[in-house]
């Protein structure tokens, strides 16, 4: 196998995550190149949890009682730790939320309901890319419909990047929001950011970036991306589904309104009117997901104990090594960066005429996990006239090897349906 | 899954492409963006044709050729009841798996008695569905046509 620079120690790695020694289909064992739409998690995160429920678990912020202030103090030590991870100027600016989509609606709906000069209305526009994913666009789209605002967009180039060339005639004065995907999910490409936060504060835009495929993969800096919003998600980034994250300025969750109401955002309640607690509470309506949270924060302690340059360094020479080998197979088409700069770590390619689906089916045969479909993210496959991709996604786990397989696999898919 | 009767119908597909028809419909699987544009032709309660133009898996692809093949030219009840009885394999979930019922249900389904395989899988039920529901809406808007 080969040696190729800046590759992480996988084989103690692999041993942190026990369902990568799990065999399927008769005793293959199985080869998981799907981390853009969910990671594995590694044995700290699962005890994390596990340590939770068996010794701290009872109901956050409420209750004077040991078991509530050893919640309390592992749910917002977990706020601490993400804050750190990105970090983030004030641990008041991390916003827990279910997912991603959900803290990308709850921007959407915030500038929906806020006053001037945040109000998004019929007057105004709003900017996203052909490249987002589904949840980066239909927020928008539904804000779009119910204020009377403009949804504008910017286009792709025919090698998967952002065509930025009509940069200041989609970015205007009347434009109040740039929303973008910092790495897409279906093309791999990594976004100039300076070039449109640089435009949008121009025009005094908000700018919020989905950063899903992002914070589990490099250095994620709120700070230095000069971002209003920064929204991901916990599974991806091997942490456990149902906690995402918003990172907002403090002083646009100060003056924003609430989206959704209930117990634990608020101030003080009657039967006429409420007032609502400080960011980050006032946008966490209801019991939030505790053990998810706590999960989340000690799986940033693993990635950060491990360095998130260093699984930079991994997935991008893993990345190269992978784009390379799969241009050696007979009439694949990589859909996206055909080279590993300025790129993240999924890869979508099409395979002659075989679809997706038979590619993924008979590669899964063979114990070999990646996706197939549209990602979420069907006007990219609108744009390069495809009906879908077969994506294989790397993660700090994954190897040459894993590559080396996936290359065998795709041979053996284009002699089974030749 | 891949047995050799739908490998056969995804190289070699029967009746495809689009010729007259009574009633046009477009059926999608959103799921894997598997598309199909079916027509029937009735003669009476006889099914004349059956044509059609899509793009999918070999699932979806190979399903709709075996369709052709199986209804073209049958009654249309006789074509009814062979559709409900592959919808009926199709939602076995691979439960129908002993010779006997397998065989019994090839003197109906013939070579879509194949696809048994496929409904151990769940989302590639749809894909092998695709068109004979399209087939079945087609026919429901054909007959409404002829009433009219």
């Amino acid at each position: 196998m080969n040696q190729l620079p800046g590759l992480l120690d996988t084989e103690a790695i692999r041993k942190d995550f026990p369902i990568l020694d799990r065999t399927v289909h008769d005793g293959q064992k199985v080869v998981y190149l799907d981390n853009a739409a969910t990671s594995q998690k590694p044995r700290q995160v699962l005890d994390a949890l596990n340590a939770y429920y068996e010794r701290h678990n009872a109901n956050v912020h409420r209750g004077v009682h040991v078991l509530a202030e050893e919640a309390t103090a592992l749910y917002e030590g977990a706020r601490d730790k993400v804050a750190a991870f990105v970090n983030a100027p004030s641990r008041d600016e991390v916003v827990f939320t279910k997912n991603a989509s959900e803290s990308l609606n709850l921007v959407a709906n915030m500038l929906g309901f806020a006053d001037e000069p945040y109000r998004v209305d019929r007057d105004t526009e709003i900017v996203i890319t052909e490249m987002e994913h589904h949840s980066n666009i239909v927020p928008w789209q539904l804000l779009a419909q119910r204020t009377g605002a403009k949804l504008k967009w910017f286009g792709l180039t025919d090698d998967g990047r952002l065509d930025l060339s009509d940069l200041d005639e989609v970015i205007t004065e009347k434009t109040k929001v740039v929303s973008f995907v910092l790495v897409s999910n279906i093309l791999g490409t990594h976004n100039p950011v300076e070039a449109i936060v640089r435009r949008a504060q121009e025009v005094g835009a908000l700018v919020v970036v989905d950063a899903s495929q992002a914070a589990p993969h490099m250095p994620l800096d709120v700070q230095a991306l000069q971002a209003d919003f920064v929204a991901f998600t916990g599974h991806k980034m091997a942490g456990p589904t149902g906690i995402g994250v918003l990172w907002g300025r403090k002083g646009l969750l100060d003056d924003l309104p609430p989206f959704l109401g209930g117990g634990e955002m608020i101030e003080t309640v009657s039967m006429h009117s409420s007032t609502y607690a400080p960011a980050p509470h006032k946008f966490e309506a209801g019991t939030p997901p505790i053990a998810q949270a706590v999960g989340l924060g000690a799986a940033v302690d693993y990635l950060a104990g491990i360095g998130m340059a260093q699984i930079e360094a991994h997935e991008h020479a893993i990345t190269g090594y992978a784009l390379g080998r799969l241009q050696e197979v007979p009439d694949l088409k990589i859909i996206g960066p055909t080279t590993a700069e300025e790129r993240g770590a999924a890869i979508s390619f099409t395979l002659g005429d075989i679809h997706p689906h038979d590619v993924g089916q008979v590669l899964d045969e063979q114990g070999i996990a990646v996706r197939v479909g549209h990602h979420c993210a069907r006007p990219v496959c609108l744009r390069y006239g495809i009906p879908a991709t077969t994506r294989a996604s790397f993660y700090l786990y994954s190897t040459p090897g894993e590559v080396d397989a996936l290359v065998d696999g795709l041979e053996y898919v284009r002699n089974f349906f030749g | 899954m891949y047995q050799d009767v739908i490998l056969d119908h995804y190289k070699h597909p029967h009746g495809r492409g689009l010729r007259a028809g009574d009633a046009e419909v477009h059926h999608v699987n959103p799921t894997c963006g598997d598309e199909i544009t079916l027509r029937v032709k009735l003669a009476g309660q006889t099914v004349e044709d059956v044509s059609y133009e899509g793009q999918g898996c070999s699932i979806s692809q190979a399903s709709a050729s075996v369709l052709n093949e199986l209804l073209v030219g049958k009654e249309l009840p006789e074509a009814q009841r062979i559709q409900e009885q592959f919808l009926e394999l199709m939602q076995s979930r691979g439960r129908i798996e002993r010779d006997e019922d397998l065989a019994a249900m090839e003197e109906v389904l013939e070579d879509a008695v194949a696809f048994a395989g496929v409904s151990k899988y769940p989302a590639r039920v749809k894909c092998a569905l695709l068109s004979w529901m399209a087939w079945k809406d087609a026919t429901a808007q054909a007959l409404k046509e002829a009433a009219a």
